[in-house]
């Protein structure tokens, strides 16, 4: 295994990190912990992880500062880990530069599949990208701005073909509802609502799913926004 | 055709707290006022009403008069009339506004004639203006006619103007709420009119019609009306110089305080009062000052109250002084309340009475100080009361004289017998003492002939010659005047002790009354304790039938206490308690809302308005109707009202104090149960996938087995935990719901997904047309919905068999459907299962999915259900609301 990348655990429940500590030395992680923000602060400047798990309940300062500090000084991927019903936490997490979140109680296949994404976006970073991206039948060649499905290729309107591109150049991740409208609408995205997004992504997933109720390529992530799976 | 002046608007020049209270709740009132009858008011409101009709507004006619005229009749067509009230009176027919039907049709603006109107007997109110009130304060907006000559400050000078006295008047406080539009035809023009037969002239012989349509008093009332309508455009001036610079130009309130006593002079003095608070625009008060050295009779004294009342129509606040010094105890009064100025009325005692005792009016101007003291003329015999309806109690019994002349006889006899051995002086002192006797019985006028009859039996029987009216020796006469009036000084005497003792004693019985109600209601808790002690006091002082009403749980009076063999109301009761409780105005025997009924229903008003009705039925009406029997109950009622209103406060703050100590319990009780459950379950569920996960230990077959046991167990759990913190966010109120535009393909999709692993070994259909529209929704919990609703289906339903999601837009609604071949839910179950904790046959679970979904489609307006399906199964459907049209 080439050099072994560093997580930081920042939780104060021991439960939790007995577990995420175990499943991730066994999947080649180092590990590094700290269960309250003032620690993680200093851990992460000291140490520089490769990828940070950071829960947002801690005893002395919120989640959501300690991921404010962080992003003062360093772009490490950030992922997030929640209860469900916080919602309105986890979207100012994501508009305050988190990657990604994971609901808890989550599974350690879910888990490494993050940090998988969160690792290679971070790696992308400042390199050329791959313009293409595969998955499941569904091709998109972001340089040459075409899409497969099946074989065969696929005719977008240019809204619908933005939106696909920003989720495919960000395969994996979640991409919230605001997050999308700036990148796809641009100068215009004034005249954009939620409504807007759901429509493109309507037209879309008519296009590109098999069946568009149960679809296998873009996931909604209720009250957040949308995932396009990848491998 | 009539000219218009409009009068700005008159809210801009009530006082601040009168406004609101016109303006935040009650209706609006347009008065269309005229100098005299025929000037075209009716044709006026008409046409104004019309306007209001086509610009879209909800207009009926309560009453119009059209006196047959073709004009005005033509300007009803395509307006809505009300039907009229039918009566009967003295076997004619009476065709009267109808208020009843007015108020069930609930027009946005109604229009009433006739503002002065007196209503026949039998109706709700005594007139018409108290109808137009309780419209307004229902909230209906009306428009009225009114000449100026019906104005109660005006009406004296009105009489004193045309010699017609006008018997129907209306409180100027109803014309200061409405906005004025003045009805003006020049004198010529309506003498005109009047030629031609197109006045109508009600109830004026034509003698009287003669005199009334003169020019001299046509121009005069015309003016009256013009200046009315615009000392109203004056005080919008002066309330903005007001606002502008207070202090500058008001350096001072004043406050005014009027003395009112019996008799129409009185009346004429408050009316005097009101219009200088006007003009000054200072507040008053009117006293009523009982003098305990000199009792007034019931009639003066219940004609006395009447001009108090008055004064409290006209915007007094009115006190009754029981007192005996008159004098002292007015200034007394006057400086404890800041009073700067004082109205009396020139004395009204006879010359000889002000020699000998000095007047009043002297001695408030000799001791008044900084007080001004004004003496205006009073008109006519002053202390001639009206003869009051409530008080005809007559002053001294028949039997009284009969006494008196008994007595008289009596002592004649005794002097008869003792004659032999007495003089005749002691025969004399024997009388005197007889007429101490007589006068001690309290009445004036028996006393007096006693001392007559006394005078006269002792001349026939006693003075020589004996058994002859004539006298033998002039020294007698002498005699005879000084023992007439040495009797009828004694009785005179004895009398007004006797009334001062009976003054004294009512007044202590008031006060006893008040204090012991205060003292026990102070020391009662709860309000049933209060309305039963309530009810025991006003039954005992006022000899009468109790029942007392509160406000129920859904709104309605409820008898809460009642002393007396009846404890129910019927309809009609109930619906007088209704108004009572509504307008917070006594009605009922006694009072100027049907009087006719055989209770008083008094309010029980606590500092916020009304909180309940008390129901007085008297034993014997006429005990109840003494004025000051009134005023007591007033006041009992009120004290009940502030009891039960401090209590409520009471109660609310320990109430509100034991929900902020359960919200504090239940808020902390969540937090810990989200996470003191959340976070083990996460740690198993993690820790129980990590070891199907590694690679370097694979696992046997049958320790698999039981760690995805492990699992599938423990997510249930997280979903049950995730339920029951959301059903208690949900019903606490603790969760405000997110919604947005929202669509069901994508929540059904995601929940789908988020199933797929408990879902796999089954058939699932979806049937979500493209086209549907946008609900607004809080997607989360939607999918929450969704996810228990196909959980549910998959729990109760064999393995393999089918389940089927559907939606479909309807209306202004979607409806989805989650549909399963199982052994469906028993028809007497179908509504059950979304109870809290309801358990189906067999199955586990905590019985929270259902109520939840519940709560959830609660919370957003829609709705769920549960179906047997045809062929087997259940279905369970649930609707959301599409909202407004172009919403989504």
């Amino acid at each position: 295994m080439p050099d072994k990348k560093t997580v930081l655990i920042i939780e104060d429940e021991i439960a939790i990190v007995r577990f995420l500590r175990t499943s991730l030395q066994d999947n080649g992680f180092l590990v590094l912990e700290a269960s309250n923000g003032k620690t993680a602060l200093d851990v992460s400047a000291a140490k520089k992880p490769d990828v940070i798990l950071l829960d947002l309940g801690l005893p002395d300062l919120d989640g959501l500062e300690v991921l404010k500090g962080l992003r003062r000084w360093t772009s490490v991927p950030v992922i997030i880990l929640s209860a469900r019903g916080q919602e309105g936490d986890k979207i100012a997490a994501l508009d305050l530069g988190a990657d990604d979140y994971l609901t808890k109680p989550f599974g350690v296949a879910e888990l490494m599949a993050r940090l998988r994404v969160a690792l290679r976006h971070a790696e992308k970073a400042g390199r050329p990208e791959n313009p293409v991206y595969e998955h499941a039948g569904l091709k998109v060649d972001l340089a040459a701005h075409r899409v497969w499905h099946k074989k065969k290729e696929i005719h977008l309107s240019p809204l619908q073909y933005e939106l696909l591109a920003v989720l495919a150049s960000n395969a994996g991740r979640v991409i919230s509802q605001k997050h999308l409208i700036k990148e796809v609408w641009r100068e215009s995205f004034g005249e954009a609502t939620p409504e807007s997004v759901r429509f493109v992504v309507h037209q879309l997933r008519h296009k590109i799913e098999a069946d568009p109720v149960r679809p296998k390529h873009i996931k909604t992530e209720p009250g957040i926004g949308y995932r396009l799976e990848s491998d | 055709m009539p000219r218009e002046r409009k009068r700005p608007e008159p809210e801009a020049f009530l006082p601040e707290a009168r406004q609101d209270e016109t303006r935040g709740v009650g209706g609006r009132l347009k008065i269309f006022l005229g100098a005299a009858p025929g000037v075209g008011k009716t044709y006026a409101m008409l046409q104004a009403a019309r306007i209001k009709k086509n610009d879209g507004e909800d207009v009926a006619v309560g009453l119009a008069e059209t006196h047959g005229r073709r004009e005005t009749r033509e300007l009803l067509d395509g307006l809505e009339v009300l039907p009229r009230r039918v009566g009967e009176h003295r076997g004619i027919k009476l065709y009267d506004f109808d208020i009843d039907a007015a108020l069930a049709r609930r027009p946005g603006l109604l229009l009433v004639d006739e503002l002065a109107h007196t209503n026949a007997p039998g109706s709700r109110h005594s007139k018409r203006w108290q109808d137009v009130l309780e419209l307004l304060d229902r909230g209906i907006d009306v428009y009225t006619t009114l000449n100026i000559q019906h104005l109660e400050t005006l009406n004296d000078i009105v009489a004193r103007i045309t010699g017609v006295i006008v018997r129907e008047t209306v409180p100027d406080s109803v014309l200061e709420r409405a906005d004025v539009e003045l009805v003006d035809l020049p004198p010529e023009e309506l003498l005109d009119r009047l030629k031609e037969g197109k006045v109508y002239v009600p109830d004026m012989a034509e003698r009287a019609v003669q005199s009334f349509f003169k020019m001299s008093n046509l121009s005069a009332l015309r003016e009256l009306s013009l200046r009315a309508t615009a000392e109203g455009v004056a005080a919008v001036v002066e309330s903005y110089r007001r606002r502008q610079a207070p202090e500058a130009i008001w350096p001072t309130r004043e406050r005014l305080l009027v003395a009112v006593g019996p008799g129409p002079s009185s009346a004429k003095l408050v009316r005097a009062t009101r219009r200088m608070a006007a003009g000054l625009h200072a507040e008053w008060l009117a006293v009523f000052v009982d003098s305990q050295a000199q009792r007034l009779s019931e009639t003066a004294r219940s004609s006395a109250i009447d001009n108090l009342r008055l004064a409290g129509q006209l915007g007094a606040q009115t006190l009754t002084l029981t007192t005996r010094d008159v004098v002292e105890g007015m200034l007394d009064l006057a400086r404890q309340r800041n009073v700067t100025k004082l109205v009396v009325g020139k004395s009204a005692r006879q010359r000889w009475k002000e020699i000998l005792r000095g007047s009043i009016v002297d001695q408030l101007v000799q001791k008044s100080g900084d007080i001004d003291v004004y003496v205006i003329r009073g008109e006519g015999p002053a202390a001639e009361p009206a003869p009051s309806a409530l008080a005809k109690k007559p002053e001294t019994p028949p039997w009284e004289y009969v006494v008196a002349a008994g007595a008289a006889a009596a002592v004649t006899l005794l002097d008869f017998l003792v004659s032999p051995y007495l003089a005749l002086t002691d025969l004399i002192m024997l009388y005197l003492a007889g007429a101490v006797l007589v006068a001690s019985r309290g009445h004036r006028r028996p006393a007096a002939l006693y001392s007559i009859l006394a005078v006269l039996c002792f001349d026939f029987f006693f003075v020589p010659p004996r058994f002859t009216f004539s006298v033998s020796s002039g020294d007698y006469l002498v005699t005879f005047v000084v023992m007439a009036a040495v009797a009828l000084f004694i009785s005179g005497l004895t009398v007004r002790i006797q009334a001062q003792a009976e003054s004294a004693r009512l007044g202590e019985m008031r006060t006893a009354a008040m204090h012991s109600l205060s003292r026990e209601l102070a020391g009662t808790r709860g309000v049933q304790a209060i309305l039963d002690v309530a009810a025991r006091h006003v039954a005992e002082v006022f000899d009468s039938d109790i029942i007392a009403l509160m406000q129920g749980e859904r709104g309605a009076l409820e008898v809460r206490s009642a002393s007396g063999a009846k404890r129910e109301l019927d309809e009609k009761e109930r619906s007088v308690a209704q108004w009572v409780f509504d307008l917070g105005q006594s009605a009922g025997l006694g009072t100027q809302t049907l009087p006719v009924v055989n209770a008083l229903y008094a309010p029980l008003t606590g500092a916020e308005g009304p909180v309940g009705v008390l129901r007085v039925q008297p034993h014997s009406r006429e005990r109840l109707l003494i004025p000051d029997q009134m005023l007591l109950l007033e006041s009992f009622a009120h004290q009940i009202g502030l009891a039960l209103e401090v209590d409520r406060l009471q109660e609310s703050a320990r109430q509100s104090q034991i929900d902020a100590e359960t919200e504090r319990l239940r808020s902390s009780l969540l937090s810990s149960v989200s996470h003191d459950l959340r976070t083990p379950l996460a740690a198993i569920i993690g820790s129980a996938t990590s070891l199907l996960q590694d690679a370097g230990a694979p696992l046997t077959h049958k320790a698999r087995e039981l760690v995805e046991n492990v699992i599938e167990e423990g997510q249930w759990l997280a979903r049950l935990v995730a339920n029951l913190i959301e059903t208690t966010r949900l019903e606490t109120g603790a969760v405000a719901l997110r919604k947005e535009p929202g669509s069901i393909e994508e929540i059904a999709g995601s929940a789908l997904g988020r199933l797929e692993a408990m879902l796999a070994r089954r058939e699932i259909t979806t049937s979500v047309p493209p086209d549907l529209p946008l609900v607004p929704m809080d997607g989360v919990l939607i999918e929450q919905v969704f996810m228990n609703l196909l959980e549910n289906a998959a729990r109760h339903t064999p393995e393999g068999t089918p389940i089927a999601v559907t939606a479909r837009a309807e209306k202004d609604r979607l409806i989805v459907e989650v549909a399963d071949r199982g052994p469906g839910v028993p028809p007497e179950d179908l509504e059950k299962v979304f109870e809290k904790f309801y358990h189906a046959k067999g199955s586990k679970g905590a019985g929270l999915g259902l109520a939840i979904c519940r709560a959830v489609l609660n919370a957003h307006g829609g709705r769920i259900w549960a179906e047997s399906r045809e062929g087997g199964g259940a279905s369970f459907k649930f609707s959301l609301p599409l909202g407004e049209p172009g919403a989504g």
